[in-house]
Parts: structure tokens; sequence; C-alpha cells
């Protein structure tokens, strides 16, 4: 069967899909015109509406990005001029008046109109993203901003990717518009050393959201795909519009590599397989090789801005280190040693300092891991993190200390919120049990 | 969910003509677009067959053909890799490719890859027991 692509009637489906692949440039357009998040979102979600009353008829335009600008600046127009502030901005609009001319309608607009709206695309999804992610945000907020004005996804999805009632999803937009509006943040996109500072909230952000769907933290589903893939292509998007900032090719490679091992991360069960007991030939190749690519861009972008690796290239060296091991037993441990070196020293956390103890048990032994362990069971921030005694079971396990891998192993599974670990752990422990009768 | 794109091959592509700079410019662009929206992982022009081969398996025997292939029509001449949220935004990003062999017809066609989650089920006996066992390897390195 042949449908017409071009001008035939259009499902709701097909300009469901127009409306993924432009709505963060349409916003990203409407926040420069207008300098109001709120406002950005009621026009394009008109804009969207007139679309779903037209399309359906007279098929999807063949520059949907100018048409659905067209109509939202349309409306804009209107509204300024309805809040009187047309005065104010008279400069401005009387500019965006004379584009939206032989921009009115459905249809393409005029090449240069369109040569000028590309030329500004990767300035208003880059104002769009540093809005999204404003320090003046908590990290929640942020990524449900992100999600929202970047991602293209629907308060429900959001509230369903992060398994929280959408009225809190919806309550949390609402207060971080309003947050930002408060705060006056400003509309111009930093340059040069401004801009650098800007990036980590960025990252911390997208990084937030990978994990949220790599480890759910809650729940009994392991992974969330879906939301990994969200996160990998905001990562992606944003390794083009800032290449010059070294640590987003960190990110961008260390969530390849993370991905690249995602299906052989669960077993046929759905239980997890740790990865030094995954099965390399179902990694995804494609995704290491990009993985390693985005890290030697990292390494050159780094080396000629002569500054060292950040916490995400070095996150993504170890990854690196694994990707490159043709079996866990070739795993260069002494390296990723002396990579979390680097990493603790940069970043001083404990769960840092936890791996770290992991890598030093793999390339010197238990033992040596366990006394760095003992050092962190002080440490106030693992208090109640259950990879802290999860990792302790299992170095005990290894110095066949059964009775206390036992206690900790079970302390872990009390600690951890995802199902499937905790039913790990347990398995675990009662592994010891047997063993422990045994011998 | 990832998908193969594929640019069926026509007359000039299987003689070896070389698109021209216009369709390279708009090509170029087209491939920018989708790197800048992270959509596009891998892909590639592809030779003309008579550069090509084909090993042939049939009872029980392998064979080594050599090309050119006939049946055009059922030739590739590139492909690309994209990582999209459906086949509907696949189909959107198609639709907005520059025509690919412009005076000839051609076509564009769009296949999901495999994802981890449609063999679920369809798991052969054959794999699940080596998950098995390795599942059992995993145990007994543990329990060592």
């Amino acid at each position: 069967m042949t449908r017409d692509a071009g001008r035939g009637a259009a499902p709701r489906a097909a300009i469901e899909a127009v409306w993924r692949i432009e709505s963060a440039r349409l916003l990203g357009g409407l926040v420069r015109l207008v300098r109001d998040v709120t406002l950005a979102e009621d026009l394009a979600q008109e804009a969207l509406l007139v679309a779903l009353e037209r399309w359906p008829e007279a098929g999807i335009p063949d520059n949907p990005g100018a048409w659905l600008m067209a109509t939202a600046r349309n409306r804009a127009i209107d509204e300024l001029r309805r809040r009187q502030m047309l005065e104010r901005n008279h400069a401005l609009l009387g500019e965006e008046a004379a584009a939206s001319t032989s921009l009115s309608g459905p249809g393409p607009g005029g090449p240069d109109v369109e040569a000028a709206l590309d030329e500004d695309v990767g300035d208003d999804l880059l104002r769009l993203l540093l809005i999204a992610c404003h320090p003046v945000l908590s990290t929640e907020a942020r990524a449900a901003l992100t999600l929202r004005l970047l991602g293209g996804l629907e308060t429900d999805a959001i509230a369903r990717a992060f398994l929280v009632p959408e009225p809190t999803v919806a309550q949390r937009i609402v207060r971080a518009k309003r947050t930002l509006a408060e705060a006056r943040v400003p509309f111009e996109v930093p340059r040069g050393a401004d801009l650098s500072e800007r990036i980590p909230s960025v990252l911390e952000v997208v990084y937030l959201i990978f994990n949220e769907g790599y480890a759910a933290t809650r729940g009994d589903q392991w992974m969330r795909t879906e939301l990994c893939d969200d996160a990998l292509r905001l990562a992606r998007i944003l390794a083009e519009l800032v290449p010059q900032e070294p640590e987003v090719h960190g990110l961008v490679a260390l969530l390849e590599l993370t991905s690249a091992r995602a299906r052989a991360r669960l077993g046929p069960n759905g239980e997890p397989i740790l990865l030094l007991d995954q099965d390399r030939s179902r990694w995804d190749q494609l995704l290491l090789r990009r993985g390693l690519v985005a890290l030697a861009r990292t390494e050159s972008v780094a080396r000629s801005l002569a500054v060292p690796l950040g916490p995400y290239a070095l996150q993504a060296s170890i990854a690196a280190c694994h990707a490159r091991a043709p079996t866990g037993g070739a795993t260069d441990w002494q390296r990723i040693v002396a990579l979390y070196d680097a990493l603790v020293e940069l970043t001083g956390s404990p769960v840092v300092e936890l791996n770290r103890a992991v890598a030093v048990s793999m390339a010197d032994g238990p033992q040596a891991g366990l006394e760095l362990t003992d050092e962190l069971t002080d440490e106030p921030a693992l208090r109640r993190y259950h990879l802290l005694p999860a990792v302790r079971g299992d170095l005990l396990l290894r110095l066949e200390r059964f009775e206390e891998a036992i206690v900790e192993l079970e302390k872990a599974a009390s600690l951890a919120q995802n199902g499937q670990e905790r039913a790990l752990l347990l398995a675990r422990a009662e592994a010891c049990r047997a063993k422990r009768r045994g011998g | 969910m990832r998908v193969m794109v594929v640019v069926k091959a026509t007359k000039s592509s299987e003689e070896g003509i070389l698109p021209g700079e216009k369709l390279l410019t708009e090509m170029g662009k087209f491939n920018e677009d989708l790197v800048k929206a992270g959509v596009l992982l891998a892909g590639d022009g592809l030779h003309p067959s008579r550069r090509g081969k084909r090993v042939r398996f049939a009872d029980g025997k392998k064979s080594v053909i050599d090309g050119p292939f006939a049946e055009t029509k059922e030739l590739i001449a590139g492909f690309w890799i994209w990582q999209v949220k459906s086949m509907d935004e696949a189909v959107e990003w198609a639709r907005r490719c520059p025509d690919p062999m412009p005076g000839e017809e051609s076509e564009l066609e769009i296949r999901p890859c495999f994802e981890p989650d449609d063999f679920g089920p369809a798991l052969t006996p054959e794999l699940r027991a080596k998950e098995e066992a390795l599942a059992a390897e995993i145990v007994r390195q543990r329990g060592s």
C-alpha cells in the first residue's frame, strides 16, 4: 500500500512525530521572541492544536517547522499586543512581523527566512537548555523541565519515567517556571567562560536522567530503556551545540559506553548480571565504537585547551577499560585504580572511593579492598547507601568470612530500594549460608 | 528504537555514477541535521554491486558469487542507522531526505532493528541453556 507522504491526509501519529522533531526548536525560537517560558509553551501548544486541526486534511506541509513557527509567531504578536507590550518590544516585533508576513499560513517560508531561522537554531536550543537547567532550580525540577522542553515529553510521560504521581511533576514544572520568572533569569546565551560555567549543571541533569533510567532507584523494573535513550539523545545534541566543551564529550562517551552494555545486563528472567559476569559478545559494538570515538574527542579537546580530564571523561575512561578488555579476566585493573585515584582527587566523593576500593580489590586482592571500605563505614554520606554493605559482603565472601558476609549482604538488601536488586542480594546471602553449612 | 534506513539502488548508482555537487551539499546538510538531532548513529554509501560478492548457502554447500548482481531494485546503494522514538519519527525524517537519486525513481526502506525485548519469549532453548550455564558459572565463581 502506498501513502502520499507529502500532501495526503496525515494521521495523528505522523503529526506527533513531526512535533517530536520540531517542538524544541519551536520553543527555543519562541522563548527568544517572547522571553517567557510559560507563554512560549502556551504558544507552541496552540500551534500544535492548529496543526492537529488542519493537517489531518491538508497534509503535513513541506516545511512543518517553519509552518509551526509562523503560526505560533502570529499568535505571539497578537498576545504581546494584547498585553500592551508592543511599545517595549517595538524594535524586535517590527522585525519579526516583517518576517511573519512572508511566513504566514501553511507552506514553506522563503529561502532567506529559512536560512535566518536555521542560523539561530543552535543558539535557541542552547538557550532553552540553559534555562531549563538553570542553577536556581532543584535538580529534579531541572530534569523535569528539560524532558518537557527539550525531550518533548508530556507531563504524564515524565511522571511515569520518574515513578512519581503526575500532579507532582506538573507542580514541579509550574514552580520551576515561576522560580525562573521571579529570579529574572536572563535570556541571553552566555559566551566563553560564562558559558563554560553553566555547562556542569546541564551535564548533571542529563546524567541524572540517564541514571534514573539505567539503575532505577525505585520500583521493580531494573532498567527503563526509553529514559536512557532520551538522555543519550540530549547528550548527543549537546555535544553538537557546545563542541568546545571537553566534558560534554566525556559525558557522551560515558553514556554511549554504558548503554552499550545495557542488553547484557539482564538475564533471561530479568535478573541483573554484574559487569564481570556479562557475556561480552552481547555488548553493542556500534555504541562501544561511538563511545570510544567520543572519548578520543574529549581527550583531544582537553589537550587543545591544556586542561586535565574532568569527572565524566575519567568515568568514561574507566568504562573504556572494560570495553577494551576481551574478557573480564583481561581487565586492566591497575589502570582503573589509577583513574579512580584521579577521580577521587577531583570529586572527593565517598561513592567514588567505594568504587575505587572495588577496583583495588580486583588489582590487589579482597583484603586490600576490604581495608579501604573499613575507612568508609563511618562516612555519614554512605550510612544508608546499600552498595557499601553489598561490596563489603562480596569482599568478605571472597575472603570466606561467611558469617560477616551474611550480615553485610542482608543489611544491603534492607537498604536497597529496587526489588530485583534486593532479591539478588538476598540470594547471595542465602548462597553464603549454604556455603557455611557445606564448609 | 533503532532502525536501518536502506537507500535502494538505481541504474545509475549501479553504473557507479556519483552524486552531483548539489545533491552532496543537500545530503551533507541532511546528515548534519540528523547528527544535531541526536538521530544518526552510523551510515555509509556503497560501491556498485560489481565490486561486491555474495556467499551463497545451499544444500549444505557454500559458494562465492562475484558481482555485479541483476535485479537492480533489490540492491542497496547505501544505509543509515538511526535512533528514533518511533517508526513515525523515522518516516518523518526520511520524508526530509533530499531525493537520493534525482531523475530516477528510488526508495528509502525503513526497517526496525531487533531489540533485546523482541527476543524475550522467542529466545531459543539452546540460547536459554547457554544463559543458564552462564548463571551457574556465576554462582560457581561466587561460591569459590
